[in-house]
Order: C-alpha cells, then sequence, then structure tokens
C-alpha cells in the first residue's frame, strides 16, 4: 500500500505542476482531472474507499466535466495560448512562491511538532461517513443544503426568459 | 537436482497461485466480454434485419457469424490517419479512454456465485464514477476533432450526459437502501428467495419506479436510440466520431456495444436476480446460465428498443429527464427510505 501512496502522490505533483504551467486550457484541465483522479487514489490508500470514490465521482465526473464544457464552448484557439505563454513569465512566479513557502514552512513545522500519525488504521466506509454526516455535523449539512437550494433557485431566475 | 526445482518450481506456484488464479478469470472475462461485444454487432444488424423483413448479414460463414471477423479483419488493415486539424494528444486519447472505461466498468459484475473480477464493497459506486468519467470520451472526440458537427455532437452529450447520470445515481439508492450495501454481490444475495413459491424476490417488483427510471438512465448512458442525439446523423453527420476512421472509430464502436453489455449485465444484477434461478442451490454453475441468458434478453431489448423507437428532439430528451425522471426517481428514494426504517421499527 505504501509503494501505491507515493506513486499516487507523484502523479498527483506532477500533473498538478502541469497544470500550473501548460497554456493550452484543455489539456490544463485534463492534467487536473489526472491529478483529481490520483488524490481518489490517495484516498484508497489511506484507507477510505467511500471518499475517493465520491471524488472521482463529483470532481473528476461532474465539475471538471462542467469546466471543459464551458472551456470547449469558448472556442479557445493559438491566441490564447500565445496569451498564456506571454503572461508565465518568471515575475509572474514570485507571488504564488511565496505564498506556497509560508504554506511549506507551516506543514514542515506541523509535522515537527506532532510526530507521526499512522494514517488509515481502519476503513472508513460509507456507513460511517453518513452517521458522521448526520450525526455531529447535522448542522453543517442543512445549511450547506440550504445553500445549494439557494444558488439552485438563483440560477433558474438568471437562465428565466422573459 | 530435477526434484530440487521441481519442489521450488511448486513451492513458487502455491504461493502465487492466487494471483494467478485472478489474473486468469481477469483475462478470461475481458477476453469474453470483448468478443461477446464484437458479436453484438452481427447480432444486432440480425435481428434488426428480422424485425424489417429483410435478412442481414447472412454470407460470411454459417448464418452469417463470420461478418465480424471480416470487418475486423478490414478496419485493422485500414490506414491509422490523423487529420491534420485535429488536437492529437486528445484526439487519440479519446477512444482509449471510451474503450477502457467501459471495460473497467464490468470489473465490479459478479458473473456467478463465485465467478467475478473484483469484488468492491463500493461496487456500485465504483460503476457510477466510470459512467461519469467515460464521457470524457464523447467531449474530447468532439471537442478535438475541431469540426463543428463533432462539437455539437460532443456538447449535446456532454449535457446529456450530465443530466441522466444525476437521477440514475438517485434512482439506484434505492436498490442500495433496500440493500443496506452498495456491493453487488450483496444486491444480488439480498434478492434470494420466493413468495409463494414463484415469485421471485427481484428488486424490479419492490423497486418499479426506480426501474422505470433506471431503463432510460441506461440508454442516455451508451448513447443508444432513442437516446443517440450526440451521432444523430440526419443533423450531425455522424457527431462526435465523424473525424475518425480506421482503428480508433473502431474502438468507438466497440465501446459502445461493449456499455450495452456492461449496462444490461447491470441491469440484471441490480433488479433481476444476477445469477439467481431455479435449482442454482443445487447446481452451481447453472448460475452464470442464469446471468449470461438473462443479460442476453436485455441486450437483445435494447437492440428491439432501436428498430422501433424513432429518436425525439434535443430539449424532448432534456424535458423527459428534469421533468419525468428526476421527480420519479426523488419520489422512489424517499418512499423506500420510509419503508425501510418502518421495517426496521424506527
Amino acid at each position: 500500500m505504501d509503494i501505491c501512496f507515493y506513486i499516487a502522490a507523484g502523479v498527483a505533483l506532477i500533473s498538478t505542476l502541469l497544470v500550473i504551467t501548460g497554456t493550452n486550457p484543455v489539456h490544463a484541465l485534463l492534467n487536473l482531472v489526472v491529478s483529481l483522479l490520483a488524490v481518489a487514489m490517495i484516498f484508497f490508500t489511506l484507507g477510505a474507499p467511500f471518499a475517493g470514490m465520491l471524488e472521482i465521482i463529483v470532481y473528476a465526473g461532474a465539475i471538471m466535466v462542467l469546466f471543459i464544457f464551458v472551456v470547449m464552448m469558448l472556442n479557445l484557439g493559438e491566441a490564447v495560448i500565445r496569451q498564456e505563454k506571454q503572461w508565465l513569465t518568471p515575475r509572474a512566479w514570485i507571488g504564488p512562491m511565496l505564498l506556497s513557502l509560508l504554506l511549506l514552512g507551516e506543514l514542515v513545522s506541523v509535522l515537527a511538532g506532532v510526530g507521526s500519525h499512522a494514517a488509515g488504521i481502519g476503513e472508513i466506509g460509507p456507513k460511517q461517513v453518513g452517521a458522521a454526516l448526520y450525526g455531529p455535523y447535522l448542522l453543517a449539512v442543512e445549511l450547506a443544503s440550504m445553500l445549494l437550494l439557494g444558488a439552485l433557485v438563483a440560477a433558474y431566475h438568471l437562465g428565466k426568459h422573459e | 537436482m530435477v526434484d530440487h526445482l521441481l519442489t521450488a518450481a511448486l513451492a513458487w506456484f502455491n504461493v502465487w497461485k492466487p494471483y494467478i488464479f485472478t489474473a486468469v478469470t481477469t483475462l478470461i472475462i475481458l477476453l469474453g466480454l470483448v468478443i461477446v461485444a464484437a458479436w453484438m454487432i452481427w447480432l444486432e444488424r440480425r435481428l434488426l434485419g428480422l424485425w424489417q423483413d429483410r435478412y442481414g448479414p447472412n454470407r460470411v460463414g454459417p448464418l452469417g457469424l463470420g461478418q465480424v471477423i471480416a470487418d475486423m479483419i478490414k478496419i485493422f488493415f485500414k490506414e491509422d490517419w490523423l487529420p491534420p486539424f485535429v488536437d492529437k494528444p486528445t484526439f487519440v486519447l479519446a477512444p482509449a479512454i471510451a474503450m477502457s472505461m467501459m471495460l473497467l466498468g464490468f470489473a465490479v459484475i459478479p458473473l456467478s456465485a463465485t465467478l467475478g473480477v473484483a469484488d468492491l464493497n463500493i461496487g456500485l459506486l465504483f460503476f457510477l464514477a466510470i459512467a461519469g468519467l467515460s464521457v470524457y470520451a464523447v467531449m474530447l472526440g468532439g471537442w478535438s476533432s475541431n469540426s463543428k458537427y463533432s462539437l455539437l455532437g460532443g456538447v449535446r452529450s456532454t449535457a446529456q450526459t450530465i443530466s441522466y447520470e444525476v437521477f440514475m445515481g438517485i434512482a439506484l439508492m434505492g436498490v442500495v437502501m433496500q440493500t443496506g450495501s452498495f456491493s453487488l454481490r450483496d444486491i444480488v444475495n439480498a434478492q434470494q428467495g420466493s413468495s409463494f413459491g414463484f415469485i421471485p424476490h427481484w428488486n424490479m417488483f419492490s423497486q418499479v419506479l426506480g426501474l422505470i427510471v433506471w431503463v432510460p438512465a441506461a440508454l442516455a448512458v451508451t448513447h443508444r436510440t432513442p437516446f443517440d442525439l450526440p451521432e444523430a446523423e440526419s443533423e450531425l453527420v455522424q457527431g462526435y466520431h465523424t473525424e475518425y476512421s480506421g482503428m480508433k472509430f473502431g474502438m468507438f464502436m466497440v465501446s459502445e456495444y461493449v456499455g450495452i453489455v456492461m449496462v444490461s449485465a447491470l441491469t440484471t444484477t441490480l433488479f433481476f436476480g444476477g445469477w439467481l434461478g431455479p435449482f442454482v442451490d443445487r447446481l452451481p454453475w447453472l448460475g452464470f446460465f442464469w446471468f449470461a441468458g438473462k443479460t442476453f434478453l436485455f441486450m437483445a431489448s435494447y437492440i428491439l428498443v432501436r428498430a422501433s423507437l424513432p429518436r425525439p428532439r434535443y430539449d424532448q430528451i432534456m424535458a423527459a429527464g428534469w421533468k419525468f425522471c428526476l421527480p420519479v426517481a426523488l419520489l422512489n428514494m424517499v418512499v423506500t427510505g420510509a419503508l425501510v426504517l418502518w421495517k426496521a421499527g424506527v
């Protein structure tokens, strides 16, 4: 299982890097899909198959499809690739680099302080996830569903023809 | 010396036996699936011929069975051509995604009480994930072809599949709630027994509404008539695979038939008792034949649907989905949930 974790983590890292450096929008989004699949694989190796499957169904199978759908409709061509190349100068890396360095420092300090946890001691299946969602997190679930309903109504209103 | 080697080989074999056994069964099931899917092309043409009062392919081999082989040889020897205006990586990737996703989906389906590739405890979710990912094949095929008909086909297919997957998932949750498990093996085992000695406890009786939603959703996911809007030849030439030819087109075509076999097998597993049938408890090997027979019946009914129903307009398909299938699926989920809770005495 360990080797699976490292392979999946490597794939996730490389494909995410390709998302950022890629100039063709559709290819970049496809790399993002690969990255999400790799993250799903990591969930599997950590003993959370339900979370992994939801990651694939919701993110890779639905949200990314809609992203690519929109990009497809925009009919981006050579001009966009040239523009992307112009924007992706070394100077553009400085800001994000500083922010991620900050995060990296935090991560290192956390890892150094806590010591190593063994991840994925037991398998967390659909039942445990459901019990947690509708037990201690019931209020959060209800709030999220109300928010989604609000978004649905708003989208319906925006899409309505007079 | 020879004795030594032999014992070493035997010891090695004993350690790896389960893995070798799994690998060989997996290979056999995969090959069988592809062969069945390829011969379904012949079956479809013959049955369509029968229902339309003509012969269909009947020249190559007995009953025309060799037609598929002849077609395969022809398609293998065609030039593997890339149109100069396409986006090459995605153009090549799309048919590979189509084929591999459909083959992967079959991995979780139990063929009999003991036979099957993988026994995942979240098997049904695995199928939904595969169905979600298979959208990319049509979508990328349509986009990378750089032609307006292909793009329109890809766009239609994406919208259609995304919408129908929503209530396909909700409709199947009724089955999951009754069984209390996502594992397809558990779902079949929960359908054992019968009432009055002849009505089996299949989910088709207890999940009528679920079945009503599942059938059109399954048709939509495999892009079969009457849901073949992505490749409607009267409006879009050939839809998303207009620019494809040779082996790449062949992969799209065979993957469609693999999809039909997979969805028929799932219908059998989820609603019609899978490998269960008379005499299975005494003769376990009969299970596979029950499963294959039921699956074959649904495959043939797919073809009958194609032979008898016209293709509706695109907006009609979407309206039917959101205004009919979704409410029915939600109703089914609520009623099933209430019944399950009532039976459990909560």
